[in-house]
């Protein structure tokens, strides 16, 4: 076989597993109990999966310009999924859709149930501006019992 | 090769149609947002095959606009979900109404 025929067969391969690695990512969407697992299935194996789909397309049109390209679009990916994940999962739990029987570790509502107790008990007399994080994190549970209005 | 890449758009397809399916049945807003951006994923992928089929990388400019605006929709749903108690109303409504419809049942 010549070695374009290779890389064909190979960026086949690729995109095939790319393929099936998007798949995953959908069933863990659709099979999974709620929204925080469902936020896991949806990023991690799909970024994975566009990698390997990158190197596919690059394996197939073997071309230094389409690697280029394809290598910033995969890049812009991995910066942004986080970004999504993370504020679909800090409304999901502010907002309480989520079920936290699901969970074994809750480390933020630890935090805010400290910081509020914090804010409780020892601030009446501090300034707001001297723990902005806790203040902040304070305000917000404050207005989520309040009803949302901040 | 193009039997494999045939077999990569029928997974492809089933992954877009599992998709939608969360879109359509998903209880809570933010379910269907995942769900639409795994879809922008399934497409981002589905224009990558496309141009692995074709030979030409005219279709390229689309996976990487795709990939940096693809995840504005969770971005914005997250953020306009403001009144937790609203969404909890509407949720523990909804949770009722199944709840009596398999009571009926």
């Amino acid at each position: 076989m010549t070695r374009e025929a290779v890389m064909d067969v190979l960026g086949a391969l690729f995109l095939a597993l790319g393929a099936f690695f998007c798949l995953a990512a959908a069933v863990g969407v659709v099979r999974f109990p709620d929204v925080m697992t469902r936020m896991h299935a949806a990023t991690k194996p799909s970024v994975f999966g566009l990698i390997l789909v990158l190197l596919g397309v690059t394996l197939t049109l073997r071309d230094p310009k389409v690697f280029t390209l394809l290598t910033l679009a995969v890049l812009m990916q991995i910066m942004t999924a986080p970004v999504s994940g993370h504020l679909v999962s800090r409304t999901a739990h502010r907002g309480g859709l989520w079920d936290a029987d699901h969970a074994i570790i809750d480390e933020l509502a630890d935090d805010n149930a400290g910081s509020a107790a914090e804010q409780a008990s020892g601030s009446a007399g501090q300034a707001p501006g001297q723990d902005p994080v806790a203040g902040a994190e304070g305000q917000d549970a404050q207005a989520d019992r309040d009803g949302g209005r901040r | 090769m193009t039997v494999i890449i045939t077999v990569a758009a029928a997974m492809l397809a089933v992954a877009a149609a599992l998709t939608l399916w969360r879109i359509v049945a998903g209880p809570t807003p933010l379910d269907r947002i995942i769900a639409a951006d795994v879809l922008v994923g399934v497409v981002i992928a589905s224009v990558g095959i496309t141009a692995a089929l074709s030979g030409t990388a005219t279709g390229l400019p689309i996976l990487l606009g795709l990939s940096l605006i693809g995840f504005t929709g969770a971005v914005g749903v997250a953020r306009l979900i403001a009144s937790p108690t609203a969404v909890r109303r509407v949720f523990d409504r909804r949770q009722a109404l199944r709840e009596e419809d398999s009571d009926d049942t």
